[in-house]
Parts: structure tokens; C-alpha cells; sequence
């Protein structure tokens, strides 16, 4: 039976399109898809995450199974900050991409997961919990907001006595929101747009009770709900990787642009594998691009070099609701990686001219 | 939603409008509703004489491509020029400024065996 957040007959009742998404019933636009990303941009937007999955990691062992199996160096996390990293797996792809939240350094931890993966990150990490941390999944009791653009914090001020207006990207407190206790409030994000990612306990009178003060609050300001759709085309012109799009089993955090959060300071899944990517260079690198003909790339479309040998394939593309052209990912072999490189599309019967350019997009 | 009795549709969400040998063509109300904001119109079958349920363009929404099937046959002759600039107007006006394509029908009696707009409201309601 699909799933369900606290806010979803909220969401049916604005009369968003719903559709299946890991299995959730998912709002995937209210007023369109342009319409959602512009107010993300310019003002403020409200997206339902609930479906993404959260494990508590507890005890003295939490640190040490934290980073066995992530890439990124929980180590150097104080309380209140959250790094992102990836969850590589024994052949140097990825598992999942993640956030780890320190709420008391060496000892308890909040790990925040794709949805689609809960169940496989569950099980991959409960395997490699080999010193008895304790494991917590409470996913399916927390829902998750996201408060997104320039002028999210100051909307929000008014809900809560903690400061967020300046709160550091990266860092979190807990504390009163909207007249409900112990809110992780998180300044995080998946949009470039600035603002704030909050859990909370997802019981229907919290959910109700934060969406309407929220809504209430942002009603001079112009703040909307926010869908699945306008999430993807924020996410694609920061060049964020989407899991199961640009990022899999079968790439390499180093083949994606994340080699920032593999770091070799400390014993992990794949690290050997890694460390020779490093030190020989890997094969193919995921790059953004734009169109130069016109048409839109999508997943899976085959990237081509000007005689239409297959050089790559696309992960993500998008009409660029704010730049108004069309732009992608895709991974291509490395001689096609510099920036400024033409590169062709596959659209349909057509080879479409496309250049490398840098990511993010706007 | 909008399902004006003077067209003739399709179960692929195309309406047509005949006058003579000429019939106009364009997406439903429900087709662009479903897709969502239209970004690219592409035909390019101008001048070539198709059979009814060819493909002859396809529309990109922001999320999705889909193919555009031609209801009647026939040759497109004209494609909406607004749409190069504004595939919007698919969007806000889809039995009017969103028109897609004018083409001349080989058999104008085909028009008849296509779903009226009671039919077509049964269909997608």
C-alpha cells in the first residue's frame, strides 16, 4: 500500500497533482512547475520531505560505525553541525548520498537518507555494525520540512525563539517551532535559495499545526507550496546530484564531483579504490551542460562527440526555469570534461550541439 | 477544464477543429494540465503527407517529453509561429492562442468517426 506524510490530504486538498514517489503519494506541482521554482528563487517556498528517511545513531560506537561507512569525515563534527557524505559500497560506487547531523560528538548521531533507499541504507548499515552501536530507523514518525529562498528565515523568525535568521549554513539547533517542542531546525537545503530544513515529530496535529503557522507567515511575502517537480529544477541548476539519477551503485564519488566529502583521514568502505582514482585519475567525470541547438536533454539521452561516437550518457537534464535554456548532467570520458567542450546529444533522431559549462548553472 | 462542443478529440488528448479541408490541431485542456508547463514545441513534418495516428512533433514539458499524434489524415501545412518563442500559450490558451498545427485532410468525413467532447469528458473525467 503506498505511503503517506502527515501533510498529505493537506496537499490533496490544495489541489496538487499527486503521484507515487518511493513509494509516498508525493505532491509533484501545485500552481506549475515554474511558477513553484520562481517563488523558491525570488521569495520563499515550502516543500513536504517527510518521505526521506532519518536513523539515529547512538552509544560509543556511533562515531566509529559513522565512519567506517561514509566517505566524508564525521570526526569533525562539533554538536550542531551536519556535513553531507556518501555511503560508498565495496566496488567504489555509492549506496546513497546523505547528511550526518551531530547532535553530541562521539556519541549520537542523525544520518537523513533518500527515501527510496531507507530500506537498503538500513540493512547496509546495520551490516557493517559489527561494535553494537545502537541503531534507530525513525523515518516513518518524522516528518520533514523544507522552508526555501531569500527570504525563508525572515518569514520564520517570528515561529521560533531560536536565532535563525542567523544560523550558519551547515549547523542546527533543537528547540520550540511554531508552538511545537524539540524541532531540528537546520539551515540545509537541496535549492541554492537559502532558508531551512525542519524535523519534527510527524504526528497529523504538529504537521498542521506548523504548516498553517508557516502559511500564515509567509502570506504577505508570497510564500507557496512547493512540489517534487520545481525540487528537481532547483536542485539541477545548483548541479546537486540526484541519487538514482546522476549518482548510483555504479559511480564513483570521485567520478561525480565528490571528492570533497571522501576524505582519507580514516578507514572506510572502498577507500583503497578511491585512493587509486585519485592517484591515477579517473576515466569519466559527471559535468553540467547547456544547449547550444535547441531541445531539451533528459536521463539516459547518449552524449556523442561530433561524429557520433558514444562518449557518455546524460543523468539529469531540464528546461532551466530560470535561466530559460536548457541545461544537464552527464558523465562523459575525460578528454570531454574540460569546460567549454562541444559535445553532442542524442535527442531522439537528432545530434544536438552542446558545450561543457561549469555547474552550478545559476 | 474546458471541452468545447464544437472539436472533435482523440484518446491521445489531441483536439481538432475542420473547416472544409482544413482542420486545426492542439492538445487538450486535460493534455496540457497533465504535463504541466510546456517548454519546447518541435514539429517538423511540414509539407510531408502523414497517416491519421502518426507521429508529427512532440511537446516537452518541463518534466516530460510526449509524442503529438496527428488525429486525421493528411499534410501539416502550418505551425503555430507564437509557440517558437511562447509554447506557453499551449499552457494558458490550449483551444485557442496554443493552437499547434493547420493541416489539409485527406477524407474530411474521418472527422466524424473521431470522439465528440460528451465522449471525450467521459474519457478523462
Amino acid at each position: 500500500m503506498i505511503k503517506t506524510t502527515p501533510f498529505t490530504e493537506m496537499h490533496i486538498a490544495l489541489g496538487a497533482k499527486m503521484a507515487p514517489f518511493a513509494g509516498y503519494n508525493m505532491p509533484i506541482s501545485y500552481s506549475g512547475i515554474n511558477e513553484e521554482h520562481q517563488a523558491v528563487r525570488t521569495s520563499a517556498g515550502v516543500f513536504d520531505v517527510s518521505h526521506m528517511g532519518e536513523f539515529m545513531v547512538k552509544g560509543e560506537q556511533a562515531l566509529d560505525l559513522i565512519q567506517r561507512v561514509t566517505s566524508n569525515d564525521a570526526s569533525k563534527l562539533g554538536a550542531g553541525q551536519a556535513q553531507y557524505s556518501c555511503l560508498p559500497n565495496d566496488q567504489g560506487g555509492i549506496v546513497d548520498d546523505l547528511l550526518v547531523y551531530c547532535l553530541e560528538p562521539g556519541k549520537t548521531y542523525m544520518l537523513v537518507v533518500n527515501a527510496a533507499n531507507i530500506e537498503k541504507d538500513w540493512n547496509w548499515i546495520s551490516a557493517h555494525n559489527t561494535n553494537g552501536a545502537e541503531l534507530i530507523n525513525i523515518s516513518d514518525k518524522t516528518a520533514l520540512l523544507a522552508i526555501q529562498g531569500p527570504n525563508a528565515t525572515k518569514i520564520l523568525q517570528p515561529l521560533t525563539e531560536v536565532d535563525i535568521l542567523n544560523l550558519k549554513y551547515y549547523t542546527f539547533v533543537k528547540g520550540s517551532f511554531a508552538g511545537v517542542e524539540k524541532v531540528v531546525i537546520s539551515a540545509t537545503g537541496y535549492t541554492g535559495a537559502g532558508g531551512i530544513e525542519i524535523y519534527f515529530e510527524g504526528t497529523e496535529a504538529n504537521a498542521k499545526k506548523i504548516w498553517d503557522a508557516i502559511f500564515a507567515a509567509g502570506a504577505s511575502s508570497g510564500i507557496k507550496p512547493v512540489g517534487l517537480g520545481a525540487r528537481d529544477t532547483l536542485r539541477l541548476e545548483m548541479g546537486y546530484c540526484l541519487y538514482g539519477n546522476d549518482i548510483d551503485d555504479t559511480t564513483s564519488p570521485l567520478e561525480a564531483g565528490l571528492g570533497w566529502v571522501t576524505k582519507f583521514t580514516k578507514a572506510f568502505t572502498a577507500r583503497a579504490i578511491f585512493e587509486k582514482q585519485k592517484a591515477e585519475g579517473v576515466k569519466r567525470k559527471l559535468v553540467g551542460f547547456e544547449m547550444v541547438d535547441k531541445g531539451i536533454p533528459r536521463h539516459d539521452y547518449v552524449i556523442t562527440d561530433k561524429d557520433g561516437k558514444a562518449i557518455g550518457k546524460v543523468t539529469s537534464g531540464t528546461q532551466s526555469p530560470s535561466l530559460q535554456k536548457a541545461i544537464g548532467l552527464g558523465y562523459v570520458e575525460m578528454p570531454f570534461a574540460a569546460l567549454d567542450t562541444p559535445i553532442w546529444i542524442s535527442v531522439r533522431d537528432k545530434q544536438l550541439q552542446a558545450k561543457v559549462v561549469k555547474a552550478p548553472f545559476v | 477544464m474546458q471541452f468545447p462542443d464544437n472539436l472533435r478529440y482523440t484518446k491521445e488528448h489531441e483536439w481538432v477543429l475542420l473547416e472544409g479541408q482544413t482542420a486545426t490541431i492542439g492538445i487538450t485542456d486535460f493534455a496540457q494540465s497533465e504535463l504541466g508547463d510546456i517548454v519546447y514545441v518541435e514539429i517538423e513534418t511540414v509539407g510531408k503527407p502523414l497517416s491519421a495516428e502518426a507521429v508529427f512533433g512532440t511537446v516537452e514539458a518541463v518534466k516530460t517529453v510526449s509524442d503529438l499524434f496527428l488525429p486525421l489524415a493528411g499534410t501539416v501545412t502550418v505551425v503555430n509561429p507564437a509557440l517558437e518563442n511562447e509554447p506557453e500559450l499551449v499552457n494558458s490558451d490550449p483551444y485557442g492562442e496554443g493552437w499547434m498545427v493547420k493541416m489539409t485532410v485527406d477524407n474530411p468525413a474521418d472527422f466524424e468517426g473521431l470522439m465528440t467532447a460528451e465522449a471525450y469528458k467521459a474519457l478523462v473525467g
